[in-house]
């Protein structure tokens, strides 16, 4: 039976990235299918009814949502080509704590960051380095969070680093300045084409955050 | 059986999240040494191991730790896989769809993060810490995420299908704590009439011993529980004026 893979997805969700860096690293054909989220398509709704969101995967017409989980099925299921997740019960509980810390905190804090002014734009800002400073703790002196090779970790973070010159201009602060070691990580990772190829130009996605606060009517 | 090494869970009496991790460890027969944390007062062990967020539950098993409860339970299943039962599905298709599940549980129904009296659920906290209005959009909301659990569940022995599984666990607290609420807030969360599956499901859940047995003391929940909703009440409306 052939493998029919769709991806439903946006060009700049960070959760999307995930999926096409797992993807393109182990080198797997899928279909992309860019979704309008203003105006969502019959496949989107059928395929996510409950959350309504990106990404999902449709494997031979069954959906995988969430982009961890979206992940974690692809590494299973072609799992002799890049493994990402290590094979060890105890360094895959691990990857997966630090990928739900990335989960749970970058992108929200993130968020507060370009959508809020004045004092609370200041706090949302220290929090955020805060994280980062963290994960570099995290990552120590290894090359990437994945030890020797890019990982699950890298796969859950680095679509971040896209978003990073908007985070920077929106709260006035410098990343490179503050977390210097998780910049070189990110350059790092950008060396891998999967990587290069799934991240967009960190200018368009901050033109698209400026256009998004306009419809969201935020100053 | 292989030499399971020291297994020890640092948990709170109360704590529906390490609840999950208790149902885990019994199922599959693994011996462990509990460890009750007081939130308000963390042990240097609770420190030391979860020194990113500080919280419950922590398993550490040979000395080394392993945080946040759905990271836990599938550690549990991977480490003694040979224990039944299994926690989740072979089938990459099944175990992405009981990790969905359970990360909805979480995330929509009820999330809970055990600071002493900080605590945050999106779904069940509008509904349990409000008055008027903000209260019945709440309700509102867990009517909605109960509806679509409802369907999830129909035609089903468990979430995870013939056998329980991690996105049950995960799920678990209900079956404990909303009889809590509704004693509390006087209203109907779950009935029958609306909700036959879940109702079935949470009998289910019930009749299992080591389930059975693992509730905290019902009397204790509601004398929490009370103060809980009666602090953040009297917050809102002394800065309602």
């Amino acid at each position: 039976m052939a493998n029919e893979l769709i991806l439903l997805d946006t060009w700049v969700s960070p959760f999307g990235m995930r999926v096409r860096i797992a993807l393109r690293e182990k080198g797997i054909k899928f279909e992309y299918k860019e979704e309008d989220l203003t105006n969502k398509s019959d496949l989107l709704l059928k395929m996510n009814p409950i959350h309504k969101k990106i990404p999902v995967l449709i494997h031979n017409g069954k959906p995988v949502r969430e982009s961890g989980i979206i992940v974690q099925y692809v590494d299973e299921v072609w799992h002799d080509k890049a493994p990402l997740l290590p094979s060890e019960p105890y360094p895959r509980a691990q990857a997966r704590f630090w990928a739900d810390f990335v989960d749970k905190k970058i992108y929200d804090t993130g968020r507060k960051i370009w959508t809020t002014k004045g004092d609370e734009q200041k706090s949302a800002t220290e929090e955020f380095i805060g994280y980062l400073k963290t994960l570099e703790a995290e990552l120590g002196a290894k090359p990437y969070f994945g030890g020797e090779k890019l990982g699950y970790v890298d796969v859950t973070m680095i679509p971040f680093y896209s978003w990073f010159h908007a985070y920077e201009v929106s709260g006035n602060f410098s990343i490179e300045s503050n977390c210097p070691k998780l910049m070189a990580w990110a350059k790092r990772c950008m060396q891998h084409e999967s990587v290069s190829k799934t991240l967009p130009d960190p200018k368009k996605v901050y033109e698209f955050i400026l256009q998004l606060k306009k419809r969201l009517g935020i100053e | 059986m292989a030499d399971q090494g020291e297994v020890k869970l640092l948990k709170t009496w109360s704590s529906l999240f390490g609840l999950r991790v208790v149902w885990a460890l019994k199922l599959k027969g693994i011996p462990y040494e509990s460890v009750d944390e007081d939130l308000t007062n963390k042990s240097d062990l609770l420190l030391q191991y979860n020194p990113v967020h500080t919280k419950v539950p922590v398993l550490i098993h040979n000395g080394k730790s392993i945080c946040e409860s759905l990271v836990i339970l599938e550690y549990i299943d991977e480490t003694w896989s040979q224990n039944p039962p299994r926690l989740l599905p072979r089938d990459p298709i099944q175990r992405a769809s009981a990790r969905f599940w359970a990360k909805f549980m979480d995330e929509k129904v009820c999330t809970i993060y055990d600071y002493g009296l900080v605590i945050a659920l999106p779904s069940m906290w509008q509904a349990f810490t409000k008055e008027g209005r903000e209260q019945e959009e709440g309700v509102a909301s867990i009517a909605e995420n109960l509806k679509l659990l409802e369907a999830e569940l129909e035609g089903k022995k468990f979430l995870g299908g013939e056998e329980i599984g991690i996105p049950d666990f995960a799920l678990g607290w209900l079956v404990n704590l909303v009889p809590v609420f509704e004693e509390i807030l006087g209203l109907k969360i779950v009935d029958e009439e609306r909700h036959p599956s879940l109702s079935e499901w949470s009998r289910r859940i019930s009749d299992i011993p080591v389930i059975e047995e693992s509730w905290p003391p019902r009397d204790k929940l509601v004398t929490k529980w009370a103060a809980i909703r009666d602090h953040f009440l009297a917050t809102a409306r002394a800065s309602s004026g």
